[in-house]
């Protein structure tokens, strides 16, 4: 492999920028039978909470053109059960883990957030402030910055310094930069983006509701769009800080996409469902689309749409042999 | 079962795979899909299953299909052999596929049915082709010396999979249509009680629709005889991630948690499932809004390690599978 693939989460290195995206992937175990989870730059886990959490009731799941509804709910073992079983097999595995942390309060994240701090091996944090699964359908922290400010304040203070924290924006939104703007400012070393969007489907056998949530979060390659376009916002706005990049991710083409709108690091989520494998197969396709375009480091090409076309093909060429 | 605590993702071998078509042949109102996959042949055992992707490389529908693998053969190295009706947009594009062409496969996935270690009697219900895994079970218990005895139905004589076969193969077949058109007029749970007498019914397999198996796990409940059923849940990913497939079942503490049918599953002991509560979270079940862990109820009294612990009823088993989440019956 010619192409440098290195990236940084924070201030921690990465060996490349393909990550899982938190809901998607548990907490890597189900997917070590498919790849070497240490191949890919991190695992994000699936949301942890305080407590164990049943999550919301069947059917969760729809179909849709290009993607799919969920209503899960954030099911989960909670955070003793995640720091006893869970963390230490992936660390074990030699996986980088970024741990992703829900909470229906302020307090609820700050504690997590020290809880995570105690336990050795955490790569980074990922602050899920807009779950669409959850009682306020994650209005109260995603949709003000007010409250999202507060929340990121909270768990900077109690997670360790060495730690980097992302947060996790929604796009249904009426500004993201507004927003992402808060976040870093209270302290939010980079941001994940996007969410689901919340939608809704009706079966018209049933005449009603497919899902027993009867909203869910929309995800897979229909959204994609949707990631270029915030991604490429904040992007302008705040073009310093790092951004995870995630919506609908299926081929390395695609994950290419997001970068070139600037985000440092791609999450690949629905498309595991359909390619539990998929991860290690967009880490090649990208290096391959990389190499194919002459390009030498994968860093050359983060935000690079953004460059007006003659400064593109001077800072090109100077890499190209 | 041997199966329950192998680690997953412990096992180096491949689990994904490009499968060959060999056959699509219409069976009545279903169609039998035959694959060439060795892998997913080599290792199957009953009541496994096959997660398909369709719709070809660039495809709108993402998720895959889940189907219980019906036979194995060892022709061409080893095929696959799973069975499903033609309803959706998926599923009519698996029935048009053609030999030769190329699916992309995952498995076997899932728990197996668990054999019995005696020659004991078993019945085995499966309603529509539900019936579908039940076959490769029926050789299994034979070649451990047990009886084997089916009970089959559907609504009409077209939707009954497997009827012949078991009329060969097993001691005895009962058939029940709704319509009549073939066999006994009625349902199968009318059948049930009749046929449990006759056999000398030791142990029950089922799978079927969601209502059938609740019905079959009450009935046999009343003779004391053990249920396994194999639940059919919508999927999304079959491999434990997406937490779409979940049902409340009751753990070996007591304890009911919202668990996964394609990992923890498909095969549960029919009195473990909570069948009147599918579609809903039991207010108890762990995890429940309003659940709390008696941690912080107790306050100090005990460490920042033992939420989990502590959740668990006082005097139950602590193994350390009682306190997994998404554990099965």
């Amino acid at each position: 492999m010619a192409v440098d693939l290195r990236t940084k989460l924070g201030h921690v290195e990465l060996p490349n920028p393909i990550l899982t995206a938190s809901g998607c992937a548990g907490a890597g175990r189900e997917l070590a039978q498919f790849f070497d989870v240490a191949k890919i730059g991190a695992i994000v886990t699936k949301s942890v909470m305080l407590g164990p959490r049943a999550g919301r009731p069947t059917p969760r799941m729809a179909e849709t053109p290009s993607g799919m509804l969920n209503s899960i709910g954030l099911q989960g073992p909670g955070i003793d059960a995640f720091l006893r079983r869970d963390l230490p097999w992936l660390l074990s595995r030699g996986a980088r883990a970024v741990v992703s942390i829900a909470g229906g309060s302020v307090d609820e994240f700050a504690e997590l957030a020290a809880r995570l701090s105690d336990a050795a091996g955490i790569t980074a944090i990922e602050v899920n402030i807009s779950c669409p699964n959850v009682e306020d359908r994650g209005q109260v922290f995603a949709c003000d910055p007010q409250a999202a400010a507060t929340v990121v304040e909270a768990v900077r203070a109690r997670a360790r310094y060495d730690l980097p924290v992302f947060v996790k924006l929604s796009p249904d939104v009426t500004d993201i930069v507004t927003i992402a703007r808060a976040c870093v400012a209270a302290g939010a070393d980079g941001l994940s983006m996007i969410n689901t969007l919340l939608g809704m489907a009706i079966d018209t056998e049933t005449l009603r509701p497919v899902l027993a949530g009867v909203t869910g979060g929309l995800s897979g390659p229909a959204i994609r769009p949707v990631a270029v376009r915030c991604i490429w916002q904040v992007r302008k706005a705040l073009p310093d800080v790092p951004i995870i990049g995630m919506g609908g991710v299926r081929t390395g083409r695609d994950a290419l996409e997001l970068i070139l709108a600037g985000a440092a690091m791609v999450s690949i989520g629905t498309t595991i469902f359909h390619d539990p494998s998929a991860c290690i197969r967009v880490l090649r396709e990208l290096d391959e689309e990389l190499a194919r375009r002459g390009i030498e480091r994968l860093t050359d090409v983060i935000g690079l749409a953004h460059e007006p076309r003659t400064a593109q093909g001077r800072r090109l060429s100077g890499n190209v042999r | 079962m041997t199966d329950r605590d192998r680690e997953p993702g412990a096992d180096p071998v491949q689990v994904q795979m490009r499968g060959t078509v060999l056959t699509v042949r219409r069976v009545d109102a279903y169609h039998a899909m035959t694959v060439v996959a060795p892998g997913i042949a080599a290792r199957f055992r009953a009541g496994q299953f096959v997660g398909v992707a369709v719709g070809g490389p660039d495809t709108s529908m993402l998720l895959r299909r889940a189907f219980s693998i019906h036979d194995v053969r060892p022709d061409h190295g080893g095929t696959v052999e799973f069975v499903f009706a033609a309803v959706g947009p998926g599923t009519r594009w698996l029935a048009e596929r053609r030999t030769r062409d190329v699916l992309d496969l995952a498995g076997p996935l899932g728990r197996p049915f668990p054999i019995p270690r005696d020659p004991v009697s078993c019945l085995l219900v499966g309603g529509g082709y539900g019936s579908a895994p039940l076959f490769p079970l029926a050789d299994r218990l034979r070649s451990r010396g047990c009886q084997v005895d089916f009970l089959l139905g559907a609504a009409s004589a077209d939707r009954v999979f497997g009827a012949q076969t078991a009329r060969r193969t097993a001691r005895s077949a009962v058939v029940t249509t709704e319509d009549g058109s073939m066999g006994i007029r009625g349902l199968i749970t009318d059948r049930l009680t009749q046929v449990i007498h006759e056999a000398r019914t030791d142990v029950i397999y089922s799978c079927g629709p969601m209502g059938m198996l609740r019905q079959v796990t009450t009935l046999a409940s009343r003779y004391d005889i053990p249920v396994l059923t194999l639940v059919e849940e919508s999927m999304a990913c079959g491999i434990g991630v997406c937490m779409t497939c979940v049902l409340p079942v009751v753990g070996e503490d007591g304890v009911t948690r919202m668990v996964r049918s394609c990992v923890d599953g498909p095969v549960f002991h029919g009195d473990l499932v909570r069948w009147d509560d599918i579609g809903t979270i039991p207010f108890d079940a762990l995890g429940a809004p309003g659940w709390k862990p008696r941690r912080q109820q107790q306050a100090a009294s005990s460490g920042p390690d033992d939420g989990a612990a502590a959740a668990r009823p006082a005097g139950a088993a602590t193994g350390p599978r009682a306190e997994e989440q998404g554990h099965g019956g």
